[in-house]
Formats: C-alpha cells, structure tokens, sequence
C-alpha cells in the first residue's frame, strides 16, 4: 500500500470535523489535570480513575434512576468536586512537604486503588448508557457526525469558558491564581492556600466528572476507561503547557486533528506516532509547552 | 533515629520473608490431589473474560470431583478414578493480558505451587510465552481459546490446542463467501481488515490476507490499531474510502462496541462484516449492542441454537449461570470447559501425574463428538498438538441474537445480506 493517501474530500471533512470535536473533549479531560498543576506543581496520576468515576456516576444515575447523562452533569461535577477535596484532604495536604517520589506514588498508588476497587464493585464488564437524549448522527452539509460529540464538544467549549470567567473575574477565582503564582506571597495577603489547594482539587475534578458524564454518551465503561483518555491527558497538558488552561484547549484541538489527519493519510497505526512526534517535537523547541509560562 | 528506624525496617522485612517461606512450604500438594494451573486475565480490560473461565471452570471441577448423570468425561464418577479417586484443585492466577506476567506466573506455578499440568490463557500473546516456560521444564500445557495459528507451529512437545486456530476459521470464511456469492448471486471483488495488533489480531490478519490473495480478493485496506484506543475515526474514514465488499475485523471487545458506534456515528455502511470472534462474541456486546451490530457476523467454534442438536447444552448451561450470575454460556466459556475436560481426562487416563505420562496421554487423546459440547468431530490432536477435529461455523446477528447462518446445513436462519445501512434502519 502507499505511504501516503489521499482521501476523498467527504471522508476528509467529516475526520477533520470529528477530529477537532474530540480534541474538545480530550481538552477538558485535560483541563482538571492542568489546573492542579498549574497550581501545586504535583502530577496527578490519579486523573485517569477520577474521569472512570465521573462516567461510572452518570452511568449508575442512569441505570438506578434512569436520568440521563445530560441530567447527571451537575451531579458527576459535585461528586468528583467532592472526590478532588477528599483527595486533597486525606493525601495530598500529608505529602506536600515530601519528596517529589512520594507524591507520584502516592497518587499512582491512589489509581491503582480506585481502579481495583472499581472491578471488585462493579465488575469489568463494559456498561453502556443505551438510550440516552442525545444519540445518533446529524447531518451536517451531507456529512454525517455524531450528535453526542457535538453536544460534548459544546459543553467543554462553555465549561471553558466559566472556569475562564471564574479565574479572571471572581474573588476566589483571583486568589486561586495568586495562589498559582507564588504561594507564600499570596498567604502573606491572608489568602488561606490550603482551602486554595482544595479548591483547586475540587474544581479540577468536576471538570472531569463533567466530561465523564457527556462521555458516557458515546463511550463505553469499565474499570479501566481511565488508561485509555490518561495519556492522552498527559500529553494535552504536556503539549498544550504545564498548568495552561487554554494551552489544554489549543493542545486538545491539535491532538484530536493530527490524530485523524495521521490516520487518514498514513495509516491509523501511526496516528499516535505522529501525536507524540509532535509532542517530543514541541518540548524540544519549547520545553514549556505552547502556552506555558515557566 | 533513622539508623534504629533502618534497622527495625529491616527486621520486620526479614521476618516477613520467612512467614512467606514458610507458607510457600506449606503450599505443596498433598498426594490425593492433582494441581493444575490456571492463567487468565482476571482485571484489565477483557477480566469479563477470565472471570467467565474461572466459573466455567469450577463447572468443570464439579463434573470432575463429584458425581454427575452427564455424557461428559468424568462425570460418571467422584474424582479421577484412575489415580485412586483423586480430586482436581485449581490454582488461579492473573495474568492482566501481561505476556510478561504470564510467563513470571507459569514459572511460579510450576516451580512453586508444583502444579501438575498448565492451563490457559486467552490471549495469544500470553499463551505463547507462558507455554514456552511448560515447553523448558517439560510441563504439559492445554489451551483452550487462542486462536493464533503460530502457537502450534513452534514444534513444542508440550502443547496442545483442543479449540480451532485462526487458519482453520478464515478457510471457514472464503469457503462462505465462495458459497455465499452462488447463493445470492453476487461477485465479492474487494476485502478490507481491520485488526487489533497483538498477537491475536496481526496473525489473523496474516491469515487472512494469504487467503485472500489466493481466492482471488483484492485486499483494499489493512488496518491494525492499537485495542482500547479512544478513537476509532481514522480507522473508519479509511474504511469508507475505501470501500471494501467483505470487512474482516479481528477485535476485542472494547473496540467492538466503540466501531459499531463509530460506524453509526460516521454513517459507514459495511455491505458484509465477517469477523474472528472475539469482542464479537462477548455476551456483553451481544446484549448492549447485539441490535446495532444487525447483520454482523462472526466465526465461533459454539453457538447456543445448537443446544436442539446437543442436549449437553442446556444442562451445563444451567450449571454455569449458577456461578456466573445469571450469564449464559458463550463462546468462550464452552471452549475452556472442553479444554479443561480433555485435560483432566488425560491426566486420568495416564493414571499417573508424571509430566510424561500425562503428555503421552494427551498424545493418545481420542475423545468422541457425543462427549463434546462443541459442533466438533472429536478431539485428536496431531503431532503438532492441534486437535483436528474441530469445525467452525459461522453465525450472524438478527435482532439481536446469534443464529447459526453457516455451514448452510447447520443453518438455523438465512444469511442476511447486504446488511441494511444505518438510514433504513430507523
């Protein structure tokens, strides 16, 4: 076979288009991740489970009370708030002062746990969300899209831009970033960091519980749903700049393209190739990331 | 401070290590008993999987080492009555679809629990290495449910397959689609493969792309991706470039639910899927997205509708959902107790739990089709260890449930084709 294809232009399009609404959605996976860092400078390897949870909540809200994922968004966004405090709380504040090892096993043993006690609860079965509101294609100019992904895309689009307007335009949202940008001199203004550091855990998590439950719409669950988006996680923040919030967004879209571009046009073996290419391409040149400020 | 700390650290350590030695110790088989080990991917992504064998299996040891009013091996009475009643105990491990953990294991298993004979373990991939730690200590290893045709081409004298390979299921599929293209008088021109790639899915893909060279199929496009990816647009948008008469995927579970739904989602319409089993087979599919998948087809060693043919069936059936929670027996389930089966009859026959005399047995295996839960002629294996006994046959989803569609005489529906696209469906 050729190493280069082209493809027709309707299966170009429609790639492009699907590409760039699930680099939407890869983004605000990313973003929680980005902004704990952007924080605190820990890695979150945890991230992964925490989005398991937030699909595996919607996907319980549907199968108990058969509300629908649309409807168990504020829901999965509370309960991974509630999960990120607890995390903080209970192991992250201990770790603070240790060693850098330390933190990243204490959250890597943390995934480990949740996942493991995800199977023993649940079971590893694949559970699906069969008729949710939002299901099936549109067509869009003869091109055929999913509608769950063009609703998903949409919301992190506007979760987006509230944790915008929340950062820039609110009280708690400023000190959050004085926080971000030198701890001691922000709890010399009377900032309480620790609630900060919590805050910033909760909020990082309802990010992620918001994405798990649109994700539920057009994306199966079990136990280790978090290893298949974690990466990929890893690599938006990485690419798109250490504790950027948009920089997760740019990077996400970026992601999402060239993985269909690489697909369509060398082979799908490769569309992760071409990713982390670009990835190693761009930490070489600019060891921040895109938008990355250190 | 930290000095003292190091120390008592160290002791406790110690300490720790002992208590281990000593319950390794104590781990030996008592004389009464035959060991088999057990490799299965027990979490991680096909855990559904090693969790139906583990309960099949307990079926299996039920059969075994009590008595039973059934047409199976060793049903008849308590034990294997050729070592003095012996029970059979299984050891379980998980292998988490590790190659390397698999072989760590089987090394463990041998060396450690003194198992008598190795038993396992889905993947191809897994199978191969675990095996070929029973291969150097000369262990004997049944497998029951990897489909890779390399693994009994290695020339090992300590493995056996009691199930088909992949060469033997894709000469199941030309053979349909030469008999298909007489029945409903329509030329296949172009085939595509889409294919997960570990060991399972790349040689199925080999396979098949040998086959169709030979049947004289052009091969349009070739797709191997990685299970469990996020996304499967790439993948599909080359599907629908290139428009392939006859798809083959050879996928696991999890892909197969994300391609359906990508497929729907894109608006591709495949006219003919055919697939290697797999994620196609698993209950879980067939129950969530057994109505979406319409018209798909798989290759399977075993099928549900034969239980008019085989009254085995539904009795097992029975004892399985006690253990499962209420799943029926599927493809893979009803392959690993055959496997199990033939397993311990041999160790009976040999009378003795020798390595040797167990491998001479399985050698002398002639066990009938009546014993079988399987659509098989028996259970012979060859001298490479496959069993030559095995038949495939095809099934096709219709509304939401598998019926036998191939070989046309063992048919219980007519083939539905081409399958209708995603805006008739509505």
């Amino acid at each position: 076979m050729d190493l280069l294809t082209i493809p027709p232009s309707d299966v170009l399009i429609q790639g492009i288009l699907s590409g760039i609404l699930m680099g939407f959605v890869y983004a605000l996976i990313a973003a929680g991740l980005s902004l704990i860092f952007g924080l605190m400078e820990i890695v979150n390897f945890a991230h992964g489970e925490f989005l398991m949870l937030g699909m595996y909540t919607a996907f319980w809200m549907y199968a108990l009370f058969a509300l629908d994922p649309l409807l168990s968004v504020p829901i999965c966004a509370l309960a991974l708030f509630g999960v990120g405090v607890l995390v903080y709380y209970g192991i992250i504040r201990r770790i603070l002062g240790g060693p850098m090892l330390a933190q990243i096993f204490a959250t890597f043993g943390l995934a480990i746990l949740l996942r493991a006690s995800a199977q023993f609860l649940w079971t590893p079965d694949f559970r699906q969300v069969g008729d949710a509101w939002v299901a099936g294609p549109v067509q869009l100019l003869g091109i055929s899209i999913g509608l769950p992904r063009v609703v998903a895309s949409l919301a992190s689009l506007a979760t987006f831009a509230g944790l915008y307007w929340f950062i820039t335009r609110t009280e708690t949202g400023v000190a959050l970033e004085a926080t971000a940008q030198d701890r001691q001199a922000a709890a010399l203004m009377g900032i309480n960091t620790d609630r900060m550091f919590a805050l910033g855990w909760g909020i990082g998590g309802a990010c992620v519980g918001v994405a798990g439950a649109f994700l539920t719409t057009f994306f199966y669950v079990f136990p280790d749903v978090g290893s298949t988006f974690g990466l990929l996680a890893y690599v938006t923040v990485a690419l798109g700049g250490f504790g950027s919030v948009p920089g997760a967004l740019v990077a996400g879209v970026i992601i999402g393209m060239l993985e269909v571009l690489a697909g369509l046009f060398i082979a799908p073996a490769f569309k992760y190739v071409a990713v982390f290419l670009l990835y190693l391409g761009v930490v070489l040149v600019r060891p921040q990331g895109l938008m990355g400020k250190f | 401070m930290i000095r003292r700390m190091g120390r008592r650290t160290a002791l406790e350590a110690l300490l720790a290590l002992l208590a281990l030695t000593a319950v390794g110790a104590c781990a030996r088989p008592p004389a009464n008993e035959v060991v088999i080990g057990v490799l299965y991917p027990m979490t991680g992504p096909v855990a559904q999987i090693g969790i139906d064998a583990k309960n099949v299996i307990d079926v299996a040891l039920d059969i075994i080492n009590n008595r039973h009013d059934l047409k199976l091996p060793l049903a008849a009475e308590a034990g294997l009555p050729r070592l003095g009643g012996a029970k059979v105990r299984v050891v379980v491990v998980d292998h988490q679809g590790k190659p390397d953990i698999g072989q760590a294991e089987a090394e463990r298993l041998i060396t450690q629990e003194k198992v008598h004979a190795l038993f396992g373990a889905y993947f191809s991939s897994v199978t191969n290495t675990a095996s070929q730690v029973a291969e150097r200590i000369g262990i004997p290893f049944v497998n029951a449910d990897s489909s890779s045709p390399a693994l009994t081409e290695r020339g090992f004298q300590w493995f056996f397959r009691t199930s088909p390979h992949d060469g033997h299921f894709s000469l199941v599929m030309f053979d349909f689609l030469k008999d298909l293209e007489k029945q409903k008088k329509v030329k296949f021109r172009t085939v595509g493969i889409l294919n997960e790639n570990t060991q399972f899915g790349s040689d199925s893909a080999k396979v098949q792309e040998e086959l169709a060279k030979k049947h004289g199929y052009r091969l349009v496009a070739k797709l191997p991706f990685k299970s469990g990816s996020p996304s499967l647009d790439a993948e599909i948008g080359r599907l629908k470039a290139a428009r392939p008469d006859v798809l083959l995927p050879s996928i696991y579970t999890s892909d197969a639910i994300l391609f359906t739904r990508t497929a729907k989602n894109l608006d591709y319409n495949p006219r003919l899927i055919v697939a290697q089993d797999a994620g196609y087979t698993d209950p879980k599919f067939v129950s969530e997205m057994g109505k979406e998948a319409e018209g798909a087809i798989t290759r399977a060693p075993f099928a549900m509708d034969l239980a008019g043919r085989k009254p085995l069936i539904p009795v097992v059936n029975e004892m399985f959902k006690k253990l499962s929670g209420g799943r029926d027996l599927s493809d893979v389930p009803a392959r690993v107790l055959t496997g199990f089966l033939v397993l311990a009859d041999a160790i009976n026959r040999a009378g003795s739990r020798e390595p040797a005399a167990i491998q001479k047995a399985l050698r002398e295996t002639n066990m009938p089709a009546e014993q079988l839960l399987m659509p098989w002629t028996g259970v012979r294996f060859d001298e490479k260890g496959q069993n030559t006994g095995v038949r495939a046959i095809l099934m096709q989803l219709q509304g939401g449930t598998y019926y036998t569609v191939y070989p046309f005489e063992l048919a219980a529906r007519d083939v539905l084709y081409p399958i209708p696209t995603w805006a008739k469906r509505k």
